[in-house]
């Protein structure tokens, strides 16, 4: 098994405190896209959050390919977010002061594993052949999310974590980018979980999970 | 409205307090630095000022003859025929006293003159020949002093016709001119010239080159201080974008906005204006001890260690913090009025600079650079003055700033294919990107840095030049004043037959070229011969010093006047030589000439014959000085060479002392400059730092990171600065030096003292990180998450 969740519950301390996770539990195998919907606030951003360990869990079991990640320190932490997982970001948050070629390859390059070959065919695959030397604000944000799809593979992670991938793309980018980012999810062989408020788009994904007030519904 | 605007605008700083803690300190730091050299400037003129009415010699217009020499009673006579209002003076050596005769009739009242006040005190003056004499002038004997405390010490005053009687010579020496001439007179006789006796304004003359570079450290200081405000401004300006379309989409006019923006600067200014008045006087408080000795060191002016408060100071203190502020808020102000309500956000517009307006500025930058090289090339041709040295040394630095962010820029992109690792790539990378919104505390630091190198390098060299030429000048083992001429007699025979030579040293006060000077009387004797630090002399020089057939003269007169070698110098009314070479004499503002003894001796027989030199086996004076004790000198008026040496080096420490604390003080405030540019920017750079650690680098790495580009920014920096600080030194060697002392100093390398302060840089630019660093490697995991939940 890929990913282990278990009873995982959180809350954001303050007057009263904030219960967004209330002992959600689920599976995912290896190669196997699972998509996360709910309404805004309903936790599913903070779920994707605690999973890639960007935020500690209050309670619950994470395992990541059998290793536990709740209780971890901000270093082994990092390693596991180096090694095992690609995140791709709303947002894109691509560095803007790196090129096109050398966003793709951080990440790869980050985690000491570095298969040329594959960064060569995720280019191709993604259609960035020609803007390797462009820099993110000479992209279109179509162009930018696929970089960021690409950045998030090149390390060959076992686990891709998407949130709200296609969220600031117009619809026909928006179908692209995703068909691009579930093909080459299950061509590296990792698993997908994906944060999304469209139900047409969790339709394209393996499995659905719908969150409410932070329980699995 | 008004009051409306005006909560949401304040209400950014309370979001932000940091950010307004650096606008106000860096606001209060650039006007307290300038406040402070203000106030010890006016501290000192006052107190020049105060001498100068002290002396009564303020503004005393004298007449003499051309070639300098007496004149007879019937010029009086002629003169007054003519309709000029003239007073006879005689002056003449009383053995070490000078006497001084005037005409109580016709001089005008003077507080250094005697008061005769009424008829019978003038009465007796003239009648029963009264000398007047300060208690501490000498006795001369047969004569019998009355005391007034007014006149200056070494001199006694007496009526005119007393003064020729006891001088032995019925002549004047010169005319006083009294105010109000009457219209219409005739010209003077061409024998005749006017000159402006003008002790209180020669020391003013002479420090106005001290203060002059004391200002200009001012207002560096204030430069740099307004980087740090500048940078503060742009960046509230730039956060608060959003919020001016709104207020603007809700309604305040384009006038409203700009009107409320300038009334918060204007707020600022007058808060941060307050604080660096305050602190100024403080700084000056601390410094003025130090200013006083390096006054004292330099040219002999006594100024007061204390401090008076005074409303001019202040005034340009608060004027200047206006003007700074208003100057970093004008750029925003036009922004503001040209901003069009939908615009699109572009938070990070500020930081990111383009390419064009940097090369712009570098081409501006090139521009100063120019005027810099033109002055430093032509500026022997047209006698560049101490104000084209400023200038010139003002073109340099600004046009270095100018074009230090493209030159960064240049130098991290030469470095990027040498980084390695992707962490390495992607800080170089960063660190380009950073460069436009970290420029103006770069070039606060460049300038800082430069200046330190340049001063540092300046009094390094002045140091090491000094101390070989103390070395050689002051050759003699031991240095003996006698208290009486009898005394002297003994001393000079004991020196004889217990020492390997003893050196008699004779000097005595003229004019030279007009201005006053020292003749110094030497023997023919190895010591000089080998000893003496002659910069260009003719090959005979010491033998035609010698044969009293030639002068050698120091390097402040060589240059005041342009001497050249052979030149005819009158140094008595009937006594010219040609000038045979010219040697160093630093920290003597006065010009000095150097002649053979014994032709000096027959020339002016009544030199005090008190003072001696002797060269011996210095293992030998401890004995010696028990011996000149038993003779009855007295132990202070023996000085061994050691002694005389330490007393000159401390007298040199002290006299830049001041330099090295407004050095620290600038390269604080750029430390400062740094630190303010990085906090503000380390919250806009989240969105740049937050997929680095998404991508697995832990918050403390990145801080570390961050530490690393710091001291990236400062290195380069500094090396761009060694240069740049070079040229400053030689700036200040080779022009502003010969202006404002009259010596030229040779640029000596100080690699280590560089690397120093290169250590220092790499210092002040990690601390000023420090701060950003820890408080990224503590950034909260849900911060960083909001970068991608676009929430921020």
């Amino acid at each position: 098994m890929l990913l282990s969740v278990k009873d995982v519950s959180k809350t954001f301390p303050g007057e009263p405190p904030l219960e967004v996770l209330k002992g959600v539990s689920f599976t995912l195998e290896a190669g196997q896209t699972l998509a996360l919907t709910g309404e805004s606030g309903s936790g599913k951003s903070t779920l994707l959050h605690v999973v890639g360990g960007l935020e500690p869990a209050n309670g619950g079991s994470v395992a990541l390919n059998g290793q536990e990640v709740v209780g971890l320190g901000d270093a082994a932490l990092a390693a596991i977010r180096r090694k095992d997982i690609g995140v791709i970001f709303q947002q894109f948050n691509l560095i803007p002061s790196l090129t096109v070629a050398q966003n793709l390859a951080f990440h790869a390059r980050l985690s000491g594993h570095v298969d040329a070959p594959w960064i060569t065919e995720l280019t191709a695959s993604l259609g960035l052949q020609t803007l390797g030397t462009r820099f993110p604000e000479q992209l279109s944000g179509g162009q930018q999310q696929r970089v960021a799809i690409g950045r998030a593979l090149a390390s060959k992670p076992a686990l891709v974590l998407a949130d709200e991938p296609t969220g600031n793309l117009d619809e026909n980018t928006g179908d692209e980018v995703m068909a691009l980012m579930v093909r080459l999810t299950r061509e590296a062989g990792a698993g997908l979980l994906m944060v999304t408020h469209s139900p047409a788009r969790a339709e394209a994904l393996d499995r659905r999970i719908h969150l409410s007030h932070g329980e699995i519904s | 409205m008004w009051v409306s605007g005006l909560t949401a605008l304040l209400s950014h700083w309370r979001r932000h307090p940091l950010q307004l803690l650096t606008l106000v300190a860096g606001l209060a730091a650039a006007t307290a630095l300038w406040t402070g050299v203000q106030a010890i400037n006016a501290e000192a003129r006052a107190s020049y000022d105060e001498a100068a009415t002290a002396l009564g010699q303020g503004t005393e217009t004298r007449l003499t003859r051309r070639d300098g020499e007496a004149m007879p009673p019937e010029t009086f006579a002629e003169l007054r025929r003519m309709g000029w209002l003239v007073s006879p003076v005689v002056e003449g050596r009383l053995g070490r006293v000078t006497l001084v005769g005037i005409d109580p009739f016709t001089l005008p009242p003077s507080p250094t003159r005697p008061a005769l006040t009424d008829g019978e005190s003038l009465g007796r003056f003239v009648s029963d020949g009264i000398v007047q004499a300060h208690p501490e002038t000498l006795e001369v004997p047969g004569i019998t002093y009355e005391i007034a405390a007014n006149l200056p010490v070494g001199e006694a005053v007496t009526d005119i016709t007393t003064a020729w009687e006891l001088l032995d010579r019925e002549v004047i020496s010169y005319f006083v001119l009294l105010p109000n001439q009457p219209r219409g007179l005739p010209p003077l006789p061409d024998t005749l010239v006017l000159s402006e006796q003008d002790t209180g304004a020669e020391i003013a003359r002479l420090t106005r080159s001290f203060h002059l570079n004391l200002t200009a450290f001012g207002f560096l200081s204030f430069a740099v201080g307004l980087f740090i405000v500048h940078a503060a401004m742009g960046l509230a300006f730039e956060q608060r974008r959003a919020m001016f379309r709104t207020l603007r989409a809700l309604g305040l006019p384009t006038r409203t906005v700009t009107t409320l923006i300038a009334a918060e600067a204007l707020a600022l200014a007058t808060i941060s204006g307050a604080l660096g008045i305050g602190l100024g006087y403080l700084i000056a408080t601390a410094l003025l001890p130090g200013v006083a000795a390096t006054l004292g060191g330099l040219y002999g002016a006594s100024v007061p260690g204390s401090l008076t408060l005074d409303w001019r100071w202040m005034a340009s203190g608060a004027a200047l913090a206006f003007v700074g502020a208003m100057a970093a808020t004008a750029s925003n102000i036009w922004r503001a009025a040209r901003m069009p309500i939908l615009a699109p956000a572009r938070p990070r517009a500020w930081a990111m600079a383009n390419a064009r307006a940097l090369r712009w500025q570098a081409a501006a930058g090139l521009v100063f650079l120019a005027v810099a090289g033109i002055i430093a090339a032509t500026g022997h041709r047209w006698d560049a003055g101490l104000i084209a040295g400023f200038t010139m040394m003002g073109g340099l630095l600004f046009g270095a700033a100018l074009i230090l962010p493209l030159a960064l820029d240049a130098a991290l992109s030469l470095l990027q294919p040498l980084a390695k690792g992707p962490l390495a790539a992607w800080t170089i990378a960063d660190t380009r990107q950073q460069v436009p919104g970290l420029s103006l505390a770069l070039m606060a630091l460049l300038l800082a840095l430069a200046v330190n190198i340049g001063v540092g390098t300046m009094v390094s060299s002045f140091r090491a030049t000094f101390t070989g030429w103390i070395e050689q000048r002051l050759a003699s083992e031991l240095y003996v004043t006698a208290s009486t001429a009898d005394q002297a007699r003994e001393l000079e025979a004991f020196l004889e037959a217990n020492t390997d030579k003893a050196i008699p040293l004779r000097t005595t006060e003229t004019r030279l070229r007009g201005a006053p000077g020292d003749i110094l009387g030497v023997i023919d004797h190895v010591t000089y011969r080998d000893g003496w630090p002659l910069v260009v002399s003719e090959a005979d020089a010491w033998a035609r010093v010698a044969a009293g057939t030639g002068a050698l003269v120091n390097e402040q007169l060589w240059r005041r006047e342009e001497l050249s070698l052979g030149d005819p110098l009158r140094l008595l009314p009937a006594w010219e030589l040609p000038v045979v070479g010219y040697y160093t004499d630093y920290g003597n503002p006065r010009g000095q000439a150097m002649v053979g003894q014994a032709e000096l001796l027959a020339r002016v027989p009544d030199i005090s014959p008190l003072r001696y030199a002797a060269r011996l086996n210095p293992a030998r004076i401890p004995e010696l000085r028990e011996d000149l004790e038993a003779l009855g000198i007295q132990p202070g008026a023996i000085l061994d060479q050691a002694t005389v040496k330490r007393f000159s080096l401390d007298v040199f420490e002290r006299t830049f002392l001041v330099t090295g604390a407004l050095n620290v003080l600038t390269l604080g405030v750029a430390a400062f400059a740094i630190l303010a540019s990085l906090t503000t920017l380390g919250t806009m750079r989240l969105p740049q730092v937050a997929p680095v650690w998404a991508m697995g680098i832990t918050r403390s790495r990145l801080a570390w990171l961050e530490l690393a580009r710091a001291a990236l920014a400062g290195a380069l920096t500094f090396i761009l600065a060694l240069p740049l600080g070079l040229a400053v030194a030689w700036a200040l060697l080779a022009v502003v030096n010969v202006q404002a002392f009259g010596w030229r100093l040779p640029l000596l390398p100080f690699p280590l003292d560089w690397a120093r302060l290169g250590v220092l840089a790499l210092l002040a630019a990690v601390a000023a990180a420090l701060i950003p660093a820890l408080r990224l490697a503590r950034t909260d995991p849900s911060r960083l998450l909001k970068v991608f939940a676009d929430e921020r």
